[in-house]
């Protein structure tokens, strides 16, 4: 899958180029990309997914996060080369085809669990998965699991409040 | 952040991979979960040539056990650890402390074979893995494996026995009897952050003492380390004795000195750590 052109001497290289094929909120995507590019950069660049936000770049604040295979990850350290043949799901798949919010982000609103909203399409789909993964048994283990999204605004309490009403409706 | 250019390629098999990194000599590196090489190469502290992806080698992703061991398959990922029933009953400490790894999202990602060999002394699992005498299965070209302990693995910072064209397939884990007791302390300041320091305790109980301990240090020096003066101090020894080995814990380490503490301080925790790690190993009195 990989081609490496030789160029005589004097000649710029070839960048090294992949395809990749893989899914994105249920839409079949194949692209040339250059190994080097995360999936975060695939998706705001040449997707125009910008819903994903870029906060530090190093997997560290959880402003990236989507879901890959059903698995949370953080977008901006996982290259987009290695998603070829699985699926992903970003915030822009989350709401329902009529511009509906999901119930985690109607609760987000409701409970004050945003202030300037950079981090918040990272925490919505750090707290489906969250609540999927059953995690939230108390609001300690909400906390615990939610440790990998961080929030400058210092919303966490409203966070924590939201996750805490969706799962406790989806338990009842 | 960007990293240099590299060649991307995908290994369907361990041979395969072998073979990729046979062709492309020794600037080229193994990626699995990624979550370590990806950053330092957009920092751009590490520029290999080439990516071998072995991420999707189904087979390197398990968790099986016989009569005295837990087998890991290196390719297994944090969060797979951490919820696996086989390594919960044969050997918690270690599904504990791979709960403790980063957040929720790196341990998607992150697999145990790609910490241990990436060989980072802030790591949690090389810690725990050189207390729990764990053993690393080493494979090279034509199948052929060998099987390297725990003792003999860490050679240096970012250093392991691993050959250039060998790859880390399995790690084995002596199982903890009933009367083992065991600890991982982590000392940091948010979750994503390394250790600045970490203490794991494994200690056999005897008549309400101690038989043995088992205490090693993470963060405090090239590699993990094993406090072998705590566990000389330890042995045999009533718990009113934790509190003065502890305080031998700085013995033979190194700390460096960095924004998050200084090495004092290190040597500090240390001490703390130790003491109350061996206390919880130990458990009530």
């Amino acid at each position: 899958m990989t081609s490496v052109t030789m160029q005589p001497e004097g000649v710029a290289p070839a960048r090294p180029t992949v395809v990749a094929g893989f899914t994105v909120n249920a839409a079949s995507v194949r692209l040339t990309l250059d190994p080097r590019e995360s999936l975060l950069d695939v998706l705001r660049e040449r997707l125009g997914l910008s819903g994903t936000k870029k906060g530090c770049d190093q997997g560290q604040c959880g402003a990236c996060t989507v879901h890959l295979d059903g698995r949370r990850v953080v977008s901006c350290l996982t290259p987009a080369v290695q998603v070829d043949g699985q699926a992903v799901v970003t915030i822009e798949g989350v709401v329902a085809p009529d511009g509906t919010l999901h119930p985690l982000q109607q609760a987000f609103i409701d409970h004050d669990a945003l202030q300037c909203g950079y981090c918040t399409p990272g925490q919505v789909m750090s707290g489906l998965a969250c609540i999927a993964e059953g995690h939230t048994t108390s609001d300690d283990e909400i906390r615990e699991y939610m440790s990998g999204n961080l929030c400058r605004c210092g919303a966490y309490v409203g966070i924590v409040a939201a996750i805490r009403e969706v799962a406790d409706r989806a338990e009842a | 952040m960007i990293p240099a250019e590299f060649n991307y390629e995908v290994a369907d098999s361990v041979d395969h991979a072998l073979s990729l990194l046979a062709g492309y000599g020794p600037e080229a590196k193994l990626l699995a979960g990624g979550h370590s090489l990806i950053p330092m190469m957009k920092l751009r502290f590490a520029r290999p040539s080439a990516l071998v992806d072995i991420g999707r080698i189904a087979a390197l992703s398990y968790v099986e056990q016989d009569d005295g061991h837990i087998r890991i398959g290196a390719g297994t990922r944090h969060h797979d650890v951490h919820h696996s029933p086989l390594i919960e009953a044969g050997c918690p400490l270690l599904s504990f402390t791979a709960g403790l790894i980063g957040d929720p999202q790196v341990r998607h990602k992150g697999t145990i074979g790609g910490s241990v060999a990436h060989g980072d002394p802030a790591s949690d699992l090389p810690t725990v893995l050189l207390a729990l005498d764990a053993e690393f299965v080493l494979t090279g070209s034509g199948g052929a494996t060998r099987v390297v302990p725990a003792s003999d693995f860490f050679k240096g910072f970012f250093e392991t026995a691993i050959g250039p064209e060998e790859i880390l397939t399995e790690i084995r884990v002596p199982k903890l009897g009933a009367s083992s007791g065991w600890s991982y302390l982590k000392f940091s300041r948010r979750a994503q952050d390394w250790a600045i320091v970490g203490v794991a305790a494994i200690v056999e109980r005897s008549n309400g003492g101690i038989g043995s301990a088992r205490v090693a240090l993470t963060n405090m020096g090239a590699t993990p380390l094993r406090a072998s003066s705590v566990e000389q101090a330890l042995a045999g020894a009533e718990r009113d004795a934790i509190p003065a080995a502890a305080a031998m814990a700085p013995e033979g380490t190194s700390p460096t000195s960095d924004t998050n503490a200084g090495a004092n301080y290190r040597r500090h925790l240390a001490d703390v750590l130790v003491g109350r790690a061996v206390e919880e190993a130990l458990g009530g009195p």
